[in-house]
């Protein structure tokens, strides 16, 4: 058997894949996050929430609609952006005028009563949901065995975070969102519908969250819970990444996801907490993130 | 024929502090005025509430017949307003083209980005480059630019000089006296009224939130006394 580093290779690899997708997830998630708080100034507390109704939306679509995995895809990002478009209209636009901590507190709450009445329906143990028949099975690639939809999932991820990162870089509406990040007065008074943009882009943000939740479903349990015990982990991501950057927040989801796994092979240990060590350590010695600019 | 903007007892507050104590003034159509004053006499103050971004304001705006009190922000320009502020504004995460285009078109009539970059060249050679790559003078051009593609009928200019070494002061000059050719409306806020006196058709002389004093440029030189005393040069 090959080995590296004393680790075979089997197992390296293995681990490297597991940290690509928890990757994807982390920089769907971070992305969101950062495109929310970048416009905004809201530190989403609800996004793991969002990313578990996305889940559970393409489950209770699979139960009730017998709607399956591709359609479920874009629905229920949809939907969940939706939701996410009527709370921010609604209530969240409220706050803006107040410190930024009620926003927080908001989304925290709102995390909270999404997670207790799912907790209350379908209780804590998690619901199993099936792959598409069309990314069943796996390859050999030689070195290792590669499920599908695994693969499916780190591609998936990667073209959308590329289409945002485009959509925010090289569009219209993208250089309106760039612009009122910088100062949302001067935006408004050129004529563009600020409110709306930010309705938009919680809107996106939530989209994104709901949409990785369907790319989990069938990797993890869909259970009310799945968000909470990932969403800390992405606020590790997007504080390394540096608060607002689109950029950093892609790139360090994946780099901490691929760390998070090499860490499981040579120091199982410390797999749980390397993200918040290094977190730590970026803290110290660049406090606004590794992408971040210093204010 | 009626002014194209009117403000009447305009007053207007920033929290608890009560800084416009009514406000009158008129813009006729094509006319270029200047607003002059010391620091904190409420000149930024009186363009930040015609253009709606101070909300805390009471007393009558109207532009080319519209009430423009309770329109909101995002609807001011569309009206046909434009604010060039005095720090000016230039983004630094978008380019100077994507600064140029940012501003929608509100009205036809506006100057194409072909007219844009033969009144100032700079812009298209630095297209490219992040917005506040640009020099001070660049900047200020750029900010006036990006407001003039807009077909806006009514420029609110918020001390377009400042800081700026004389050969810009006398650039942006000679694209005001441009503007004035095509029949823009401004409203120019300065401190340099020797700048000012130049360009514009009738001052007012703003002291202490209110206007205390309104005359054409022709009586320029029997104001200077008064002029010197109220902005204390």
């Amino acid at each position: 058997m090959t080995m590296i580093f004393g680790i075979p290779v089997q197992a390296l690899m293995g681990q490297l894949l597991v940290g690509l997708i928890n990757g994807s997830f982390y920089a769907l998630l971070s992305l969101g996050l950062a495109v929310i708080f970048g416009l905004l100034r809201v530190i989403n507390f609800a996004h793991g929430a969002q990313y578990m109704l996305g889940a559970f939306v393409a489950l209770l679509l699979a139960t009730h609609g017998g709607i399956g995995y591709w359609p479920a895809l874009i629905l229920a990002p949809l939907i969940v952006g939706l939701f996410g478009a009527v709370i921010e209209r609604t209530m969240l636009s409220r706050l803006y005028s107040l410190d930024p901590l009620y926003g927080l507190l908001f989304t925290f709450g709102l995390a909270l009563t999404i997670e207790g009445t799912f907790r209350y329906f379908f209780g804590a143990s998690g619901s199993p949901y099936a792959a598409p028949p069309s990314l069943g099975g796996g390859v050999n690639l030689g070195f290792m065995f590669l499920p599908v939809y695994r693969g499916w999932v780190v591609v998936a991820s990667l073209v959308v975070c590329l289409g945002i990162w485009l959509l925010i870089e090289k569009t219209k509406l993208g250089a309106y969102l760039r612009a009122a990040t910088e100062n949302p007065t001067l935006v408004q008074s050129f004529g563009v519908n600020v409110p709306l943009l930010l309705t938009l882009t919680y809107g996106l943000g939530a989209g994104l969250a709901g949409f990785a939740g369907v790319l989990a479903a069938p990797v993890y349990q869909v259970s009310p819970l799945m968000g909470s015990n990932l969403i800390i982990i992405v606020f590790a991501v997007v504080v390394i990444g540096g608060m607002g950057s689109i950029l950093g927040a892609i790139v360090t989801g994946y780099l901490l996801g691929i760390a998070e796994g090499l860490t499981k092979v040579f120091y199982p240990e410390a797999s749980n907490i390397v993200v918040f060590v290094i977190m730590a350590i970026v803290l110290i010695l660049r406090p606004a993130g590794l992408f971040g600019k210093d204010v | 024929m009626a002014p194209l903007l009117n403000v009447a007892g305009l007053q207007a507050w920033y929290g608890e502090s009560h800084v416009l104590h009514g406000v009158d003034l008129h813009v006729n159509e094509g006319e270029m005025i200047c607003i002059l004053g010391r620091n904190g006499m409420g000149k930024t103050t009186t363009l930040r509430s015609i253009m709606g971004i101070l909300r805390k304001r009471t007393g009558q705006i109207s532009f080319a017949g519209q009430d423009m009190m309770n329109v909101p922000l995002h609807k001011t320009a569309k009206a046909g307003l434009g604010f060039v502020p005095e720090e000016r504004g230039i983004f630094a995460t978008l380019t100077v083209e994507e600064n140029l285009m940012l501003p929608p078109v509100v009205a036809p009539g506006g100057m194409t980005v072909r007219e844009i970059y033969t009144l100032f060249p700079n812009l298209e050679e630095r297209r490219s480059s992040p917005g506040t790559k640009l020099s001070g003078g660049e900047q200020q051009m750029l900010a006036m630019a990006r407001i003039l593609r807009t077909g806006a009928k009514c420029l609110l200019l918020d001390e377009p000089t400042e800081g700026l070494a004389p050969v810009i002061i006398q650039r942006i000059g000679e694209v005001l006296v441009e503007l004035k050719k095509r029949g823009m409306t401004v409203v120019l806020v300065e401190q340099n009224f020797r700048f000012a006196s130049k360009v514009a058709d009738r001052f007012y002389l703003m002291d202490h939130g209110e206007m205390v004093a309104e005359f054409p440029v022709g009586e320029l030189p029997q104001r200077m006394d008064m002029l010197n005393t109220v902005l204390g040069v």
